[in-house]
């Protein structure tokens, strides 16, 4: 960002940092019948995760024999936005799903329960943006406390450039922005050994210098997240 | 209420009749205890009113939209109510994905009518324009964790979200509801609300508030919803669940118990919903 160039959006709603998290809450383990469970809270936008398995798939057509595979089904509670959402899946909700599950199948290892599916359900009670990438974080938690062989975790954000000022971690009043160039939504997922990016997505208008420097916002946001993750799961049983 | 849950083995079931022989449970409670009833409101913020309600390990969410739509045509000028359940694989092994099931239907249905029949809720302030323009009331219920008695935890926490629930504004020149601000309470009648309660007959007795286990071990259940008539109980709403068939001698068995649930659980419910 050039000198030259002045951002209209100078100060936050919520009167936070540019490059700070929303206050946020982490805890493991509050499905007792799922194999894991954890909830994430950012702000006003609270995602629980469950997990079910490995157990055999069904229909068995669907099967791969050579290893487990990951299926991700995430929804949004009607009373989780002020417009009520209809029950049951939505085009948006089953494309949010996919998008999860590919930002999470690298992180686990299920090539020793062949013809196995481990299920993993989301569900969004209360909504202020970021659902997607705090429905990530709770999954990552929820597949950890299952004890699914794990051979790292992932931590997700959403990074927001409003006007021309980079965001972490955008709220609805933030997204809605409207002034300058408006608003552009990047969430994105990092995976903590490989430091890869195993979720990008966007939409709005930004440079390709600029969205460099929102993916280091990011990644930096995310250590953070991580910490949190990692402290929610050594405090399960506690 | 499970889709096609496991059968529980022969050895497990006559545990739990054999404890129930002598009144007792294999959790220690007895026959008419319920499980520790844990309640949070305003699980959202975006929901008119809301809470979970936890009765042992079960739990249950449950959120109270408003939304503007056409009155139906044998009530212009009464607003209306849906209830929706999804007890969805997150709350259980024995839930599947996809469309609402029977026992999703089915739960949503006597909640629905346990509310409705009461007359808890005031339909008539509910109209903003006879017969073109009334308010809905939507009543979302989604099982969190399901270790027996959904009924009832569903139930309780339909009356508490709508407890809770304040009025969305509505401008009728823009056609645009007002999430944000909220004018006074849903409307009302306190005073006649029922609460829904089921009992499950076990062997030769019968329990209230069973876990999932004790669920699998029941033949039948009932569930009855009671509200006061002036201090007695009057009841609202009945659904006998399940193949097995009621004989007299348990109609007036499960008639006495409502008498004496009623009069131990009523206070405690009016407590729970109005918070004193």
């Amino acid at each position: 960002m050039s000198a030259a160039t002045k951002s209209k959006y100078t100060k936050r709603s919520d009167g936070r940092k540019m490059d700070e998290l929303r206050e946020t809450e982490a805890k493991v383990g509050i499905i007792p019948t799922a194999d894991g469970s954890a909830m994430f809270r950012t702000g006003g936008t609270i995602a629980i995760a469950a997990v079910r398995g490995p157990r055999i798939l069904h229909p068995q057509h669907m099967q791969n024999p050579r290893t487990g595979i990951l299926r991700v089904n995430y929804g949004m509670m009607p009373f989780s936005v002020s417009d009520r959402i209809r029950p049951g899946p939505s085009r948006r909700a089953q494309e949010v799903s996919k998008v999860i599950e590919w930002a999470l199948s690298e992180i686990i290892d299920l090539s020793e329960f062949k013809s196995n599916v481990v299920d993993l359900f989301i569900q969004i009670p209360q909504a202020d943006a970021g659902t997607r990438v705090a429905g990530i974080n709770a999954a990552a938690m929820a597949l950890a406390h299952a004890g699914i062989p794990m051979k790292e975790m992932a931590s997700a954000v959403a990074i927001g450039k409003l006007d021309k000022t980079l965001v972490v971690d955008v709220d609805k009043s933030e997204e809605d922005y409207k002034d300058g160039e408006g608003s552009t939504d990047i969430p994105m997922c990092f995976l903590s050994r490989s430091g890869k990016i195993s979720l990008l997505q966007l939409d709005g208008k930004i440079s390709p210098e600029e969205l460099k420097q929102a993916v280091e916002m990011g990644r930096k946001a995310c250590e953070e997240i991580l910490k949190i993750q990692i402290k929610a799961l050594k405090e399960v049983g506690k | 209420m499970t889709a096609e849950p496991m059968p529980l083995p022969n050895i497990q079931k006559q545990e739990i009749i054999n404890y129930l022989k002598e009144g007792k449970r294999l959790d220690g409670r007895g026959v008419a205890d319920y499980r520790d009833v844990e309640i949070k409101i305003r699980i959202s913020k975006k929901a008119e009113g809301s809470c979970s309600v936890k009765m042992g390990e079960t739990e249950v969410y449950c959120g109270i939209k408003m939304g503007v739509s056409a009155p139906y045509p044998d009530g212009p000028e009464e607003g209306t109510m849906m209830v929706s359940a999804e007890l969805g694989p997150l709350a259980s092994e024995d839930f599947e994905m996809g469309p609402p099931r029977i026992n999703s239907i089915e739960l949503a249905r006597i909640i629905d009518r346990g509310i409705r029949e009461s007359g808890f809720i005031d339909f008539k302030k509910l109209c903003i324009k006879e017969g073109e323009k009334v308010w809905t009331v939507f009543i979302d219920l989604y099982p969190i964790n399901d270790d027996g008695n959904l009924l009832d935890a569903a139930g309780l926490a339909a009356l508490i979200a709508l407890g809770q629930a304040k009025m969305p504004v509505y401008d009728e020149e823009t056609d645009k509801i007002d999430f944000e601000t909220h004018k006074g309470d849903l409307p009302l009648n306190k005073d006649v609300m029922s609460f829904n309660t089921t009992f499950f007959k076990i062997g030769d007795n019968f329990i209230i508030d069973p876990t999932s286990e004790e669920e699998l071990a029941s033949d039948f259940r009932i569930s009855i919803a009671v509200g006061s008539d002036k201090g007695k109980p009057r009841i609202t709403a009945i659904q006998k669940g399940e193949s097995v068939a009621l004989s007299q001698e348990d109609f007036e068995k499960v008639l006495e118990l409502v008498e004496k649930n009623f009069k131990a659980m009523f206070p405690k419910i009016e407590k729970y919903v109005w918070g004193k």
